[in-house]
């Protein structure tokens, strides 16, 4: 079999995988990382907001200098790094990569993998909506990309719909640079992304915030001239005669993130909430030479909590190459009450571990219980925000005597 | 009088009530440290933002440098510093934390580059 031998792989060149890169090299594993642009940052270098590094450097950094930061840690590591190297298919026989550089096919036989490729957007195809297939019609993200790395401006008047980060950061850049943006919808009867967002992005540029809104229709032959917006009821139906016209030339969807998992769906268990791979405390998904960390898990709201969760996949990956890492007798997490996004799958008995849960709805108080093992009390619970909560090694020994964990959160 | 406000110093934000008596920050209440209270005593005499923007780039292999003030200015300057960074344009290459502009409008700040372009080495989607 021909190909480069290697302790460790990882896919993917975002937060995550430089993280995992860079420990993984530094644990003294031959590591390899391959991304499919010609930098390294994933979408950090389209995020030119602050926001970003107030835990890992204690400053608030835009998402360019983060990545720089991140990318300065990673070439001092040792880890080789191929850019415009992108995943063709990954065999879990082998495990055996292939990947199309410039360079050629390159193929790569590795110990252990850190998948760590990101999170899609969720497409306009996916909402169903009635009306014609104009231009006009962009993802925030991509929008974002234009804006911000490409200086192409989407259009002259915007409507954005969901109420997320990146369509609040959106509505703010698009203001900056001239685009009027009549209103940004969302669905549910709060906004989707933080407060600070809200206030910095909308408020001071007086962007309405139509809250229980959504697009019912979209106009236009060629190019978008406008979307008809209603107002919905608490289970997202239309209310009638609440429909109205809103010309507009551009409609920004924000309206969700998916981890990208094609390339090992097939053979990789998957958490039906969070759809990334299910993994444990290490990261270790349930195929024990794969590990995943970043937007590929789930869709985290800190790039601080992405890059450190990649350190911790790269070391793990790193000593099951160099046959250090134990197999795991994994106590699974499930969930209870209110808890919707649940990151790690399962905790490791003796390793301490932090999880990280997201709750459907706002909560003035909550009680966030890890079944008998651990009760914290939480003051506003948010699902814009993860409730992360600490598992020291001395709680995670009890673990041994457990079955399994029944993550909750109750009102208080 | 009191004012409510959200504090954007972090993600947490906070709901602060803020008391002011003629032009005069009295009380500032519901902030968790001590940058909240410095957000509410500034934001409610005269709101100030960092600036996230970018800048035109003549020969690189990016169109566009992302800049941002190196500190925050008013909020209310925010149109006219936008028609400014307009006008500006910078040779590349680019240095992360390069001085694009001096002292903008007066504020004191300066604006700097947030991201590393080189020399044009093949051409951007756009061209330059
Ligand atoms: C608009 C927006 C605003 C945000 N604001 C903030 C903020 O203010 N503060 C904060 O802390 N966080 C913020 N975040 C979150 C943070 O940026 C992300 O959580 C984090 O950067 C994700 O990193 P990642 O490595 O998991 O994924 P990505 O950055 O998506 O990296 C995945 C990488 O994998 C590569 N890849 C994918 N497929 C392949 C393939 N087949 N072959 C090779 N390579 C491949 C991609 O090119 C990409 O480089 C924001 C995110 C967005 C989108």
């Amino acid at each position: 079999m021909r190909g480069v031998k290697v302790d460790v792989l990882v896919i993917g060149g975002g937060a995550a995988g430089m993280g995992a890169a860079a420990a993984a090299a530094r644990e003294g594993a031959k590591t390899i990382l391959i991304e499919r642009n010609e930098r390294l940052g994933g979408v950090l270098e389209q995020c030119i907001h602050p926001g970003f590094g107030l835990h890992r450097y204690r400053e608030e950094l835009t998402g360019p200098e983060f990545a720089a930061r991140l990318r300065g840690e990673l070439e001092s590591s040792g880890a080789e790094l191929l850019t415009e190297a992108t995943l063709l298919d990954l065999d879990p026989a082998g495990p055996r990569v292939r990947a199309a550089s410039p360079k050629g096919l390159l193929q790569i036989r590795p110990k252990a993998v850190v998948w760590a490729c990101g999170a899609r957007e969720r497409p306009f195809g996916a909402l169903r909506i009635p009306g014609t297939r104009p231009a006009g019609i962009y993802t925030a993200g991509l929008c974002q990309r234009l804006v911000n790395i490409h200086g192409l401006l989407p259009g002259k008047r915007a409507v954005i719909l969901g109420s997320g980060d990146i369509g609040l950061i959106m509505a703010r850049r698009l203001r900056l640079e001239g685009v009027e943006v009549a209103a940004v919808l969302e669905l549910k009867p709060f906004p989707g992304g933080l407060l600070r967002n809200v206030v910095q992005c909308l408020e001071d540029f007086e962007i309405p915030l139509l809250l229980r809104h959504t697009v019912a229709e979209v106009h236009g032959k060629r190019r978008l001239s406008g979307v008809t917006v209603v107002e919905v009821d608490e289970g997202g139906k239309p209310l009638p005669r609440t429909d109205r016209f809103i010309p507009c030339d551009t409609l920004v969807l924000s309206v969700g993130l998916i981890p990208e998992v094609r390339a090992l769906e097939s053979f990789a268990p998957l958490d039906p909430v969070n759809r990334g791979p299910k993994v444990n405390a290490w990261l270790q998904t349930e195929v024990p030479w794969l590990f995943s960390a970043g937007n590929s898990v789930a869709v985290f709201d800190l790039v601080d909590t992405v890059a450190a969760l990649g350190a911790r996949a790269g070391v793990a990956a790193a000593r099951y190459a160099q046959g250090e890492l134990p197999p795991a007798r994994a106590v699974p997490l499930v969930r209870g009450e209110n808890v919707l996004h649940l990151v790690p799958s399962a905790l490791v008995p003796g390793e301490e571990a932090t999880v990280f849960l997201r709750v459907p709805r706002p909560f003035p108080r909550v009680k966030v219980s890890l079944g008998g093992l651990i009760s914290r009390n939480h003051l506003g619970a948010r699902p814009a925000e993860m409730i992360e909560v600490k598992v020291p090694p001395g709680a995670s020994k009890e673990l041994s005597r457990m079955p399994e964990v029944r993550v909750e959160v109750t009102p208080a | 009088m009191k004012r409510r406000l959200t504090c954007i110093s972090c993600p947490v934000g906070c709901e602060l009530t803020v008391e002011v008596e003629s032009g005069q920050v009295i009380s500032v209440s519901g902030n968790r440290c001590g940058r909240g209270e410095a957000y509410a005593r500034q934001e409610a005499v005269e709101p100030m933002r960092v600036l996230p923007t970018s800048v035109k780039v003549i020969g690189g292999e990016l169109p566009l440098v992302s800049v941002r003030t190196d500190r925050p200015i008013p909020r209310r300057l925010i149109p006219q510093a936008m028609g400014f960074i307009r006008g500006l344009a910078v040779e590349a290459p680019v240095e992360i934390g390069q001085v694009i502009a001096r002292d903008l409008l007066g504020t004191g700040a300066s604006l700097v580059a947030t991201r590393a372009v080189s020399r044009c080495g093949r051409p951007s989607l756009q061209g330059t």
